[in-house]
Formats: structure tokens, sequence, C-alpha cells
């Protein structure tokens, strides 16, 4: 048997691992990021001083092309918008990366029960669907036509009926649910199912039952499509929880910042897109701790499809 | 002896996809004894991996009978009373190699100390001792394989099913695993049923190479193979093992035959 440990001779640790070569792909990612940001930085401007030296107007072959898309009001400079965040959105009032970072917060924090809500109401759905064929036939359709329903038009009914029942609170964070329990339904579903046929067999070889099967095979089966599904799911949340506080009124989020800025459009362009970076932030930020966990929960190579 | 598995006039037959009757296996008789070692034979499609199946209780008979260690299949299966070793190893990705052998125990409520125990001394055997913190996909082939046998034979069954283990394998490690296996059948005493295309695979292992034909499966041939025992590459040279070798092959070479009996002298 000595010869058969050969082929895996390099997973015993080599000399040339003692003294590695060092390791650029970090490096390399950081590089591309900063240059994607640079080519942005300098269309945006570009544009920008290009079509303000035309006078926001191009005669080609006898075509006037319209550019006023690139003035002041409706596309601000960069170093406009990065200032905005350190002046005051009111008078006297705190700077606006202070209003900016509580009301991130504050939507963050419903975006995130509505992302735990929905993330346990789409795996139960999957599980259910999972184990009855006739309910999934049955309901799976109404699933799906769920999310035909434009989540503006579910919103404001979603904000009364919590209000009656005395749970406005959860108004939100309900919106933000609706949002994300589909992918997390369809993905784990996909997972749950999608188990090599002789895996189940040396299961049923074992007369191991339905829990043991769920839990030993078709749940592991499922976590890297599970975890698809919520990184999908924790930006959907943010948008959710966003969109939800429109018309509940609630000024302290995101929402409310995007609605109020949005009306003194005018009277200070910057403030609003300043609002746009920290809402796309904070989707951001969710997203990268739901793959942060999933890299601690799924250590094992995933087999590729035969 | 008496027969540990015992099949009468076993009959199988599945509707295909394209709705017409399909006759897998036809009016199947066969008795296996305690401690043998009986290799299924034949081509594509002749139905040796669905007995194979129906031995398990993995699937149904259409007609016939079969008892397994003097009971149904089905209480066989519920008794734990075999292991079963797929063509691909059928390791689970997220479990290292040790989980992975734990697999049946968990099932079956081993304990923790037991279990640890005995996928240690099961690696052990196929000599894998040293990689139970590796994940499957850092193994060659191979060696998943040997890991799935190690697993099949965790719960200690008296009996092992095997459904072409090493069909994937290349022809080097392929007689190495022969050897291997060989080795635990004598130090364990199970009786395996092992489903194998190859012609010198069968012949080297079993104490009876079952010929079967296809379409609809029937029982062509069965050869006894009275080779010496212990057996090692020495046995490969023997002339009995070539004699052997070129009956299994008229045995199947006969299937071509309008009649399906005949076979072909040497």
């Amino acid at each position: 048997m000595v010869d058969s440990a050969k082929p895996d001779l390099q997973l015993e640790p080599t000399a040339r691992a003692e003294n590695p070569p060092p390791d650029y792909s970090r490096l390399r990612t950081v590089i591309t990021l900063v240059a994607i940001i640079a080519v942005i930085v300098v269309f945006w401007e570009g544009m920008k001083s290009f079509s303000r030296a035309n006078d926001y107007e191009l005669m080609i072959g006898g075509m006037v092309i319209d550019l006023s898309n690139f003035n002041n009001t409706q596309l601000p400079h960069l170093g406009d918008i990065f200032g905005a965040f350190f002046e005051p959105a009111q008078r006297n009032g705190p700077p606006l990366y202070q209003t900016l970072l509580s009301a991130a917060l504050f939507t963050l924090g419903e975006a995130m029960l509505g992302f735990f809500i929905g993330a346990v109401l789409g795996f139960l759905l999957a599980v259910i669907f999972t184990h009855s064929r006739l309910l999934q036939n049955g309901l799976l359709p109404y699933v799906v036509a769920s999310q035909m329903v434009p989540i503006l038009a579910i919103a404001p009914m979603v904000v009364v009926w919590m209000r009656q029942i005395e749970l406005s609170a959860l108004a939100v964070p309900i919106i933000a649910a609706y949002l994300t329990f589909f992918p997390v339904t369809i993905y784990a579903l996909r997972g749950f199912t999608s188990v090599p046929p002789t895996e189940l067999e040396l299961m049923q070889s074992y007369a191991a039952n339905h829990l043991q099967i769920f839990f030993k095979l078709r749940l592991p089966n499922a976590l890297p499509q599970i975890f698809t599904a919520l990184k999908i799911s924790a930006t959907a949340s943010v948008v959710g929880a966003i969109i939800g506080e429109l018309p509940s009124g609630i000024q302290d989020g995101l929402g409310g910042a995007i609605l109020n800025f949005n009306q003194y459009y005018t009277q200070g362009p910057p403030r609003l897109w300043a609002t746009i970076v920290a809402a796309a932030t904070v989707g951001i930020l969710f997203f990268g701790v739901v793959a942060l966990t999933e890299r601690l929960v799924v250590r094992w190579q995933v087999k590729e499809s035969n | 002896m008496t027969a540990i598995i015992s099949i009468k006039n076993l009959t199988k037959r599945f509707r295909a996809s394209d709705g017409h009757e399909v006759h897998a296996l036809e009016n199947i008789n066969l008795d296996i004894e305690q401690g043998e070692f009986i290799s299924l034979i034949g081509p594509s499609g002749c139905g040796k991996s669905t007995l194979l199946r129906i031995m398990a209780d993995l699937i149904q008979p259409t007609s016939g009978t079969l008892s397994v260690n003097g009971k149904t299949a089905a209480q066989a299966r519920k008794d734990r009373d075999y292991g079963f070793v797929f063509q691909n190893a059928t390791l689970y990705d997220w479990r290292t190699v040790a989980k992975n052998v734990q697999l049946p125990l968990e099932i079956m409520r081993f304990s923790k100390q037991e279990r640890e125990q005995r996928a240690r001394e099961m690696l052990h055997l196929v000599e894998l001792g040293d990689f139970e913190n590796k994940y499957p996909w850092q193994l060659s082939g191979g060696m998943q394989q040997r890991v799935s046998i190690a697993r099949a034979l965790s719960f200690k069954p008296g009996i092992l099913f095997m459904d072409e283990p090493f069909g994937a394998l290349d022809e080097m490690t392929r007689e190495r695993m022969n050897n291997e296996l060989l080795k635990i059948w004598n130090n364990l005493g199970v009786t395996c049923i092992f489903v194998t295309h190859s012609i010198p695979e069968a012949v080297y292992l079993s104490t009876r190479v079952v010929v079967l034909s296809p379409r609809p499966g029937r029982l062509a041939e069965i050869i006894n193979i009275n080779l010496p025992r212990p057996r090692g590459p020495e046995t490969r040279d023997l002339d009995d093992f070539f004699h052997l070798m070129s009956r299994v092959r008229g045995a199947l070479r006969g299937l071509g035959a309008t009649d399906g009996k005949h076979i072909e002298s040497y």
C-alpha cells in the first residue's frame, strides 16, 4: 500500500510551502477594485466637464443631443456628494453623516428582522414542499405569484393591517420578509431535492428514518444553495425595508431620508446622492456578513455536478 | 449448509419512460451460502445491478420469493444485516473521512466512543488510518472507494453487496483493491455479492461466478471457481485461472447465440 500514497504526496507540506512565494492575488483584487473606481470617476467627471464645455448640447450631423443630464442638478460632482456627508442637512443640525448613520442603523435593524422572518418562513416552506408533492404542486404557484405583485402595492396594506392589530413596529420587517422568503424557498427546495439517487439509496440501506435523511443528507446537501439564497435575501431585505418605510410614514430610516431629500432635491441634490451611497453601503455590509458566515459554515469543497 | 440468500422464481418488470414494458429479470433461482463470494457478471443491461438492489430491498421484485438471513429482504434491511458499496464511492462531501465511516453508526445510534473506535479500526483495516481528517475530495478514487468499504463494514454486517465498486479504477489500482477485498473477506468471514464487468476480477475473487444474459435478464450459467486459496498475484498466472476466464468468456459469448444456452468449449 506504500505506493498508493504516492498520488497524495501533495497533501503533505512540501519544502516550497515552508518558504512560499508571495501571494499577489489579494493585492491584485485591491488594484482591480481601485482601477474600477478610477474608471467610474474619470467617466463621471469627464462627461460632466465635456458637457459643460459644449453648453450641454452636442450637434452631430444636424442632430442635437441634449446633455443636460450631466448638469450639477441632475448629476452632482462626486466631490460635492462626498462633501455633503460633512455638512448639516438642516440649519444648525448635525452633519449629514450622523443623520445617515442613525437612519442606516434603524433601517438595517428592520431589514435584519425581516430577513430573519423571511429566511425562517422560506426554509419551512421548502421543508414542507420537499416532503409533500401535493402541497408543493398546490402551493408553489401561489408562492411564485406572490412575487409578481409589486411590493409597492402590498406595502400600504401591510401597514394598515399591522396598525389595526397594534403591531406597527412589525410592518416594515414583514414587508422586507415578503421579498426575502422567496429565494430561500426556491433555492432550499432545490437543494433538498437535488440529492444524488445513490446517496439516498445509501440512507435507505441503513434503514434511516425521514428525520435522519433530512438532517444528515438533505440539509447539508442544500447548504451551499441556501447560502446563495440568503445572500440574495440580505440585499433584498434592505430594499424591502426602505420601500416599507415610505407608506408607513416612518421618518427615522433611510426610506424617510430618501423621501425627505427627494422633496427638497433642487435645494441640495448631493444630499439625496449621499443617501443612496449610504443605502448601498448597508446592503453591501449585510451581504458581506452573510458571505462571511457562509465561509465559516460551508467548509467543504462542493462537488462539481457530473 | 443453509442458504443465507435464497432467490426463487424471481421476476422484475418495469415500465420504461416510453411506455413499453421491460423484462429486467426473468425467473431467477439462486441460493447463496454463508461465507461465499459470488460475482454477478453479464453485459450492460442484463439486470445484474437490479438483482443486487432487489436483494438489498432497494427495489421491489414483480414476482417470486426472496429470503435474506431467513427473513424477508425488507426485514433484513431494517435489521441492518448488510452493507452496500456503490459504483461511485458515494461519500458525503461535507464529512471528513472518519465522519463518513461513522455515518451508519450515527444512524444506528452507537455511542460516540464506539463510533470513533470503530471508524479508526475500519480505516486501519483498509489502510487509511492516516487520512481520518481529510475530506473525500482530497483522496484518489481508489482511496475513496476504500473509505466506502470501511463505511459499509463499520457496523459489522454479515453480508456485503457491492455494485461494480472498482469499475471506475485503473487496472493497477483495481488489482490492488481486489487483494485488499479478499483479505477483508478472509478475515471477517462476510458473504460478498459482487457485481462486475470484468472477467479476471470475477474469477480472481469468487467462489462462484453467476453469468446473466440480457433482455430479459436470465441466469445463464453458474461457474464454480475452485482455484486454491489464499489467492495472490501468482493466482493470475495459473493455467486454471486462464481456463476459468475462458469458461466465463465462453458463457458470456454464448449469450449472443439465439438459444442463449450455448456454451463454447475451450
